[in-house]
């Protein structure tokens, strides 16, 4: 087969997927509430589209949803779980909105700032095991919720970067940047024009999808990424290559901790929403590995599957009154779900491709 | 009927992307005799034996039993008609018993309860009959690898199989072993079972195989009475040439010494006792030096210590003048030390990269392969390309092939051409030949040759004894950790069995 042949084939086998979750989550909502699962469907399917707005606001969640499953998925090549995305996209929000509000910092510094603070974050799990051995899910899991914690310990004992500090009578959430450093909110770049004035829309997108395929060209174009892929391969054997595999797992977490903590700067410079503190682990992290399981973790790929997800969210969310939120998460899953079947698609292609070939032979 | 066939392949095709394993393939196994399957490394033996136990389906062709036509989905299939397989990497349960291995599968229950007497009988009986030493309570992983396929065996006994097929099963036995399996199978042959036996090695074709069918490159080369064809023919029908046994030596001049090692102690991971204990030599340039002895007595350990895959716990290690001793592996390779591994999927390659992305695994850093930390693709395939012309490594895409899917001989030979073409001072060779062909042993021996030749030190590790007699210049042999004994090639096979057993032993000075 060639190569672009292949690449056909994979797309296809997407699309199929794709279509048969969409399949099986409009036939679970027809049991679960059948006079209502029509118009349902249908808004789930057509809200992005529907308004300039909504479009908008699919961009505006897809762009923290890539940088999180490109986190993942960066790692994953380099045959590391990071499952801490979440924590690290916290330390990054946490970051950016210190230097926003605190520092009153433009807001590339603030961005630049919540990397580093996600890639903080990334090196505990990654030292510990380089030089432990000690598994990284483990570690990353616990750094969620020392990260979640440690961000409400420091907000709660810093009044100036709260609300409450510009006159809004909330003390369980982050100050407004309208109110606190609109120089802070990343700019528009005029597409608020183009998207109709929407509230959501930035340039957000356009820097994680810069990322994406900056995440690419290292990945297989660089020796660096030469270096990680083959430690994620066969670690053994990246050793009897002479590569440094301790010191490529730390570089590995780092380089993923801060694409997740820039997820988390995006998301809060929008100045559309603020920091919450809440006792629940941020969702957006754990978001990004079913958009990197989706892509194969290929940093391209995750562009279309970070919209994919943004795209059916937006769509959920405004089935909320007629359907309990729920609801629309299991539906969500169930079509997140049968799209990761991609792979077995795939393979059934190829197997149906393969024999049709013969029979062209044979004829 | 004139003849007895208990099993019959006819005309077996099977393809891969890119290749075509088996290409109207005919094998037609009698009762009760041993039917040797000779090819070289990727002629397609183990692909047409995979699709007689189930775990391919041919394109075309149809397989018979007792002269019905038989279809054979899977290995359970397999195994209802009675044909039993020991694979050449063993498929058992490392932390089981072996008689929980034997009987997995088919065990015996009462009420939701194993029930292990009448299995334990069983296997007894039979490791009695056929002489098939193993303790049934011993947990696989601490077992020795030749007992480990006398469980293998049992495997096959205990459900009652026929048809018994064998995948290279001499490539880890010891000299002994080997001799113990072919009298099983000679047992097996009385009892009335059929045999077929894959391998590449014609001595022991000729011990005792009745018949042979050859492959070559997918293709049927045809089938010969053992009694009546040589291994000359053999080879030649195999390889396709004439196949030269002996190594043509020329004699050299022993040039510096290159690597010189000193009181070298190495840990074992398996014990607290050390692997290496005390071990001092010297390799010069223009030489062979080869480490004999039987495997696990820590030829492993030293030459991971070597290499710089494992510390170092006490000694030194001195290269061209240079102590590396504690140096990094990449330094090592800089510095001139090649490494062929003893486990090529384990070390020597990393399967998902394709096959020129393996062959500049140690050099992809290089100024050469590099720019400004871009890799120079163009350098990297000119490269590739002339590796895979030169050393002849064949597979189905060239240089963009996946590793995985070459044959091992062809993987093999990759690395070969890769750590030969770095030019290295020493070159450290574990097993390079182990599971190879004819063919591709003769080309690796000729090349480690070439490279004495050239003035290089070569330090050969093998458990082969005709290699070793072949190709050293000088032998040590090791045991339990300890050198035990230095000869010049012109000691017997029979005094260097003694050494390696233990029973005789001298003084080894550096």
């Amino acid at each position: 087969m060639k190569k672009n042949n292949q690449m056909l084939v994979g797309i296809i086998s997407s699309v199929i997927s794709i279509a048969v979750g969409l399949l099986f989550g409009f036939i679970l909502l027809l049991i679960l509430n059948p006079a209502k699962a029509g118009m349902g469907m249908g808004t789930m399917l057509t809200t992005a589209f529907s308004n300039m707005d909504q479009f908008g606001k699919m961009f505006y969640q897809a762009a923290p949803l890539l940088m999180c499953g490109l986190s993942v998925g960066f790692a994953f090549k380099t045959g590391l779980f990071n499952i801490g995305a979440s924590g690290q996209y916290t330390i990054g929000a946490f970051f950016a909105l210190f230097g926003a509000i605190g520092l009153q910092l433009p807001w590339w510094a603030c961005l630049l700032l919540s990397c580093v603070g996600g890639a903080i974050w990334g090196i505990f799990p990654g030292l510990f095991k380089a030089l432990f051995n000690v598994n990284e899910v483990i570690t990353s899991i616990m750094f969620n919720w020392i990260g979640m914690y440690l961000v409400n310990l420091l907000l709660a004992n810093m009044p100036f970067m709260l609300s409450a500090y510009y006159g809004v009578g909330t003390t369980d959430r982050t100050a407004a940047l309208s109110d606190a450093n609109p120089s802070a909110i990343i700019p528009t770049g005029g597409l608020n024009h183009i998207f109709g004035n929407s509230s959501w829309i930035n340039i957000s997108m356009f820097i994680a999808v810069a990322v994406a395929i900056l995440m690419w060209v290292i990945l297989d174009k660089t020796i660096f990424g030469y270096e990680l892929k083959a430690c994620g391969f066969n670690k053994e054997a990246s050793r009897y290559a002479g590569i440094n595999a301790n010191r490529n797992i730390v570089l590995s977490m780092i380089i993923a901790g801060a694409l997740s903590g820039l997820g988390g700067g995006i998301y809060y410079l929008a100045g559309t929403i603020q920091y919450v503190l809440e006792k629940s682990i941020l969702s957006m992290g754990f978001d990004g590995i079913p958009v990197a399981l989706l892509a194969n973790s290929h940093p391209i790929g995750t562009i279309f599957s970070a919209l994919f997800i943004s795209y059916i969210k937006v769509g959920g969310s405004a089935m909320q009154p007629n359907f309990s939120s729920e609801t629309i998460n299991i539906i969500i899953s169930v079509i997140i779900y049968l799209a990761a079947f991609a792979l077995l698609t795939k393979i059934i292609i190829a197997k149906f491709l393969q024999k049709s070939d013969k029979k062209e032979v044979k004829a | 009927m004139a003849d007895d066939y208990v099993i019959e392949m006819l005309h077996i095709t099977k393809e891969f992307p890119g290749i075509k394993a088996n290409d109207d393939i005919t094998l037609q196994l009698r009762r009760g005799e041993i039917h040797a399957l000779l090819g070289e490394n990727g002629a397609g033996k183990s692909t047409l034996m995979s699709v007689l136990f189930g775990l391919y389906q041919a394109e075309s062709g149809e397989i018979k039993k007792n002269g019905q036509t038989v279809k054979i989905n899977d290995p359970n299939d397999a195994n209802r008609l009675g044909i039993g397989m020991v694979h050449q990497h063993f498929k058992l349960v490392e932390c089981f018993t072996v008689l929980d291995n034997i009987i997995l599968g088919v065990e015996d229950t009462k009420n939701g309860f194993l029930q292990y007497d009448e299995a334990r009988k069983k296997v007894m009986a039979l490791s009695e009959k056929y002489g098939l030493k193993v303790d049934p309570d011993a947990l696989v992983s601490d077992i020795s690898v030749g007992m480990q396929q006398r469980v293998e065996i049992l495997k096959m006994l205990y459900r009652d199989n026929e048809i018994l097929i064998f995948d290279e099963p001499t490539a880890v036995l010891t000299p002994q072993e080997i001799d113990e399996l072919m009298q099983i199978m000679r047992g097996f042959k009385e009892e009335g079972k059929s045999i077929l036996f894959i391998t590449h090695k014609l001595s022991e074709i000729m011990a005792v195989a009745d018949r042979c069918t050859v492959l070559r490159k997918g293709c049927y080369e045809g089938t010969v009475d053992v009694a009546s064809t040589t291994k000359e023919e053999l080879s030649k029908m195999m390889v396709g040439r004439d196949v030269e046994f002996t190594v043509t030596k020329r004699s050299v001049e022993r040039g510096e010494t290159i690597l010189s090692v000193r009181d070298l102690v190495v840990a074992s991971k398996a014990h607290d006792n050390n692997a290496v204990k005390k071990v001092s030599f010297n390799v010069h340039g223009g030489e062979i030096v080869c480490i004999a002895g039987i495997e696990g007595n820590g030829q492993t350990e030293l030459v991971y210590g070597l290499t710089g895959l494992e510390p170092v716990k006490e000694g030194s290690i001195t290269l061209c003048g240079m102590d590396i001793t504690n140096a990094p592996v990449r330094q090592r390779n800089i510095s001139g030390m090649s490494h062929i591994p003893e486990d090529r999927h384990k070390h020597g390659l990393i399967l998902d990269y394709t096959l020129e992305q393996n062959l500049v695994l140690q050099r992809y850093f290089e100024q050469q392969f590099q720019d400004h930390g871009f890799i120079n693709s163009g350098e990297v395939r000119k490269y590739a390309n002339k590796l895979i012309d030169s050393f002849d490594v064949r597979s189905g895409q060239g240089p963009v092939t996946v590793a995985r899917s070459m044959s091992g001989g062809n993987q093999q030979k990759a690395i070969i051409a890769r750590e030969i073409d770095r030019e290295p001072q020493l070159l450290v060779a574990v097993q390079p030949t182990r599971g190879l062909d004819v063919g591709a042993i003769e080309y690796i021996h000729r090349r480690l040759v070439e490279e004495r030749d050239a003035g290089r030190a070569v330090l050969l590790v093998s458990l082969e004894l005709e290699e070793v007699m072949s190709l050293s210049d000088r032998i040590l042999v090791m045991y339990e950790g300890e050198l035990v004994g230095e000869f010049d090639n012109t000691v017997s096979t029979d005094e260097l069995g003694l050494y390696m057993a233990g029973a005789k032993r001298m003084e080894v000075k550096a």
